[in-house]
């Protein structure tokens, strides 16, 4: 069994997100929380301004919140850069216990999950989670300079200069905050490494899909649940290839699960106006369209249940010279609105 | 489990990984690089008429492409441009001069030396390497032409 659903499954109190330029561009512009179209964020280098971004994100979701820093018990941050660089510069301010969590894009989902576990296992009652990605910054890293002229494949992604924070609490007995919030992290799933077949550094929408595919329909047959139960079933960044590839396995092994079916890296920009191929990608992707997409919606109660999972590809610019294939890993979450007043609903039992 | 075989998985890649448009990119990338070579031709003449040898300005046209592209670079309008010109602005001299600046402007906030001097050939170090091998392999079979030509080499 890969599903877990958690004991005591923490919610969302707060959170924020962030974008760059290009993200205040797209579809989600007006939504995110705070927007640099410099894509500077005030700092000298692109490696700062990723930890500067994850520190206004976070920062952002404590004052939301009315919570001061020193609340937070756990921190688990994520971001693109070589040893997490960015989140710890980012975070390193606050003072706050820090577990710096790598899953290449999918770091949102990852970092969510771990804290989550950790709140419904009682290791902390308030903790936070962050994420970010620097498109200039992860140019740098993975391919070549940001100001480098060179045609992009079709099938290649823009790396998101985005990122999210969320506040998450399990505190259910004595308010530890100001809101409690109506959106549970009620179960998570940890994917396995899948083979992408393709060593194609432009095309990891393409090799993340059987990852996603493969947490997807585990999911459905430990669970037992039914596609139509849920209002969507969101990927992080498959892009169009990606997108495209994962219909066409859930058409043939989970036909229902098609129309649930809907990608952050597909929501972030608006394809016919930007020049971003195959859509988004990049950690930001999910952490910002979660943040200013599908938790509004969730706490609202437009949207009532969604599964949650991002791709990651796992590879490295040398793996990826030296021909070995991208490997993905999709972590999923499953987001549930619940009313304040009523306390439990009826759900299917896993076990 | 796996979802499908290797063989399943690369062919639904294919299927829906898009090809880059041959047609298009190709007749864009001869636009630029066309466009490119008209100036620098039209450079070469001015120079001349300026007095200069021809060999000098020759050297000067691809002296005056380093630079312009070089500007480019920094005011960050190069790659818009290199995005739709592909490889009409890559093959000219231009790409060289773009790579090798666009990787000192992203080195230069870790140092001149350790940043700038180590990594400013990163992309630009192909072209080196291979050049002048082409240039040592070049001599090597010119200078055993002439040998068999018979005539002295000088």
């Amino acid at each position: 069994m890969r599903v877990r659903r958690l004991s005591r499954p923490p919610r969302f109190v707060s959170w924020a997100s962030v974008g760059g330029y290009e993200e205040s561009r797209g579809p989600l512009g007006e939504k995110l929380d705070f927007v640099d179209k410099t894509d500077t964020f005030g700092q000298k280098t692109w490696e700062l301004a990723e930890g500067e971004m994850g520190r206004c994100a976070l920062n952002m979701a404590l004052t939301k919140a009315g919570l001061s820093h020193d609340r937070l018990e756990l921190l688990v941050a994520g971001d693109l850069q070589n040893q997490c660089v960015a989140s710890s510069l980012g975070a390193g301010s606050f003072g706050i216990p820090f577990l710096g969590v790598y899953g290449a894009c999918s770091t949102c989902t990852e970092s969510l999950l771990i804290l989550s576990v950790m709140l419904s296992e009682g290791c902390a009652t308030l903790g936070a989670a962050a994420t970010t990605s620097h498109n200039s910054a992860a140019e740098r890293q993975f391919r070549t300079p940001v100001e480098y002229g060179a045609q992009r494949a079709p099938s290649a992604q823009w790396t998101a200069t985005a990122g999210g924070a969320f506040i998450l609490s399990s505190d259910y007995g004595i308010i530890s905050c100001e809101r409690k919030g109506s959106v549970e992290l009620s179960e998570v799933a940890v994917g396995k490494i899948i083979d992408g077949a393709t060593a194609d550094g432009s095309n990891m929408g393409g090799a993340m899909a059987f990852a996603a595919a493969d947490t997807i329909l585990s999911y459905f047959e430990e669970t037992g649940n039914d596609p139509a139960m849920f209002d969507h079933i969101v990927t992080g960044d498959l892009g169009r290839v990606g997108s495209d590839i994962l219909r066409h396995i859930l058409g043939e092994k989970l036909p229902k699960a098609v129309s649930r079916h809907t990608d952050c890296g597909l929501l972030l920009y608006d394809s016919e106006i930007q020049d971003v191929h195959s859509g988004a990608s990049g950690c930001g992707t999910s952490a910002s369209v979660l943040a200013a997409h599908f938790l509004p919606a969730l706490e609202r109660g437009d949207l009532s249940d969604i599964l949650f999972l991002s791709t990651g590809a796992l590879m490295s610019p040398s793996s990826v010279l030296q021909g070995r294939n991208i490997s993905a890993v999709a972590p999923l979450i499953r987001l549930t609105h619940r009313d304040n007043e009523k306390t439990e609903r009826e759900e299917p039992s896993n076990e | 489990m796996d979802i499908y075989s290797e063989k399943g998985k690369k062919r639904l890649i294919k299927r829906y990984t898009p090809k880059t448009k041959l047609f298009k990119t190709s007749i864009l990338a001869f636009i630029f690089g066309g466009t490119i070579c008209a100036l620098g031709e039209a450079l070469r003449i001015l120079f001349v008429n300026l007095g200069l040898e021809d060999k000098l300005a020759v050297t000067l046209v691809s002296l005056s492409f380093v630079a312009i592209a070089s500007v480019l670079t920094v005011i960050g309008l190069f790659d818009r441009i290199a995005r739709h010109a592909g490889a009409g602005t890559l093959v000219p001299i231009t790409g060289f001069s773009n790579s090798v600046t666009s990787e000192a402007m992203d080195s230069a906030s870790e140092g001149y030396v350790l940043g700038v001097g180590s990594k400013i050939f990163t992309v630009a170090g192909p072209v080196l390497l291979y050049g002048t091998a082409a240039g040592v392999v070049y001599g090597i079979v010119y200078f055993i032409a002439k040998l068999i030509e018979g005539g002295a080499v000088r």
